[in-house]
């Protein structure tokens, strides 16, 4: 039976998802250096092709078809077969299975998005096009697929309401493992790598929390009271970490920073992302001041260990994702949401064993699917990487013929 | 005829710029230049990774005047843009061999 509400509310936050792909585009551009601006904004941007693309034909069929062992999904949805404008009878039953599946859609394409992050400035365009698809292929429709899809681990009771796991995790451990892959920048630790122009990371920011909103208000697939917590919770979450960073950097540094507060609304966003719909606002807070002190520590830590994941991947949405999906363990309460669980605080430590074995499940498949098929494109392609020459140039230039400023 | 170039604080700009026009300057180039002396970079931090930026923004000034105008010159940058801390710029004062007006073709002090 469809709702005109839920319907209504879903096609909205579809729409406010994908803006989030050029808000990212826009929010990592602003990080790398003015030679480097298109080539990066192009690799989120042009996710919403390739993987729009591998959705509709097999991404969505892997991700939410009928069931096959708890491990994916088969192939009968092949090219939307029987997607129509009836609901399905399994997900999201009050509005239209095409609803759904294009705001699903919009999950799938940011999440490679994400990645790119941590091979700034220096991925060849053709192999990472190759290795964007590949793994969503081979690693998010299959993550997808064990926790939205009804696969072992929904199975297990391991929740993510809106992609602790199954989107900053799986971005995250890739992340990691592209930078060893890779290997770090041209010059690290002797040029500059500042940032070319903060207001654009700011505007990118601000276009992301907005669109927050529909990530995890609309992962309640209902315009209903949890789509109302997950909303709030968003809210507080992203409001915490920007002032827990801000405050950490005036302690530690004497001044705060505008980086540093897009930083922190980022790390609360994220972190917040898989327990939105499941706590209470007062828990969002905590999750929120965590991600803002914890992300704060594991970049500086990775600004000493030389570990180039040049726009923190790993230190904002791997360790979010890792942080937020743990915190549900300790902070879902049924009485928030009833569809939920109760964690650790109400009383079940198991809930806290079963999200902390989700975590590891992920973070290690995500990790080393990702680092294999890395290697492998990097063998048969020649290289993940640009030319030291074509690095000096910049991307932009040397892959794309174009500049952002002809000024 | 002397070419003074003096490299000063882009913050005392005006107060030169008012200054010279008080003892009858009429024109001048000005360029934006970054450079370093005694007075260090500073300290720029992202997401916690500090950078040294050794080169700072400041203003450079040339002045073409006649000779015997050339002290009178100096001491009023100097008065003008002096804070006393460091930082606070150089003046170099060069010799010109000639100047020529483009428009009229009028050589010396008096293309000036």
């Amino acid at each position: 039976m469809i709702d005109s509400g839920d319907t209504a509310f879903i096609m909205l936050s579809a729409a406010m998802v994908l803006l989030m792909t050029p808000a990212l585009a826009l929010f990592y551009a602003g990080m790398v250096r003015s030679k480097n601006v298109l080539g990066t904004i192009l690799q989120s941007f042009v996710m919403i092709a390739v993987i729009t693309f591998e959705w509709i034909y097999i991404g969505y069929t892997m991700s939410f078809g009928p069931d096959v062992n708890g491990l994916i999904g088969d192939l009968s949805m092949f090219a939307l077969n029987g997607v129509g404008t009836a609901p399905s009878p399994t997900y999201a039953t009050t509005i239209p299975q095409l609803v759904f599946m294009i705001y699903q859609c919009m999950f799938a394409v940011i999440t490679p998005a994400l990645i790119t992050g941590a091979f700034a400035e220096r991925v060849r365009f053709g192999p990472f096009i190759l290795f964007s698809l590949l793994w969503t292929i081979v690693v998010y429709n299959p993550v997808c697929h064990w926790i939205w899809g009804g696969g072992w681990l929904a199975d297990r009771g391991v929740l993510d309401f809106a992609g602790g796991l199954v989107v900053h995790l799986t971005s995250g451990a890739a992340a990691a493992a592209a930078v060893i892959v890779l290997g770090p920048r041209k010059g690290l630790g002797r040029d500059k790598f500042m940032p070319h122009n903060l207001p654009m990371t700011l505007l990118g920011t601000g276009l992301l929390w907005f669109g927050w909103f529909g990530f995890n208000g609309g992962s309640a697939l209902a315009a209903d009271g949890i789509a109302a917590t997950a909303f709030v919770n968003t809210h507080v979450a992203g409001m915490a970490g920007l002032a827990m960073w801000v405050a950490l950097e005036w302690v530690l540094y004497k001044q705060p920073t505008t980086l540093g507060a897009a930083s922190g609304a980022i790390a609360g966003l994220a972190t917040v992302t898989p327990a939105a719909g499941f706590i209470s606002p007062h828990a969002a807070v905590v999750i929120g001041l965590l991600a803002g002190s914890a992300c704060f520590a594991a970049v500086t830590y990775k600004n000493k260990v030389g570990f180039d994941d040049s726009l923190d991947v790993v230190g904002i949405h791997g360790l979010g994702g890792v942080i937020g999906t743990i915190c549900l363990g300790i902070f879902a309460s049924k009485a928030i949401n009833p569809g939920g669980a109760d964690g650790l605080l109400a009383g079940n430590a198991s809930f806290l064993t079963t999200q902390v074995f989700g975590v590891v499940v992920v973070g290690v498949y995500a990790f080393v699917v990702s680092f294999v098929l890395l290697k492998i494109i990097d063998i048969i392609c020649g290289g993940m990487r640009v030319s030291p020459e074509d690095e000096t140039v910049g991307l932009d230039q040397a892959a794309h013929s174009e500049n952002a400023y002809n000024m | 005829m002397k070419k003074i170039e003096a490299i000063i604080k882009p913050f005392k700009l005006d107060d030169v710029k008012d200054a010279l026009n008080q003892i009858g300057i009429t024109g001048m180039t000005l360029t934006d230049v970054k450079g370093y002396g005694r007075q260090k970079g500073h300290r720029e931090i992202y997401r916690g990774a500090e950078y040294m930026v050794d080169f700072i923004p400041k203003v450079k000034l040339g002045i073409i005047v006649p000779a015997e105008k050339a002290d009178e010159v100096v001491e009023t940058i100097i008065s003008a843009a002096r804070t006393g801390k460091i930082g606070d710029g150089k003046i170099f004062v060069l010799p010109v061999d000639d100047v020529i007006r483009v428009r009229t073709g009028e050589t010396g002090n008096g293309a000036i």
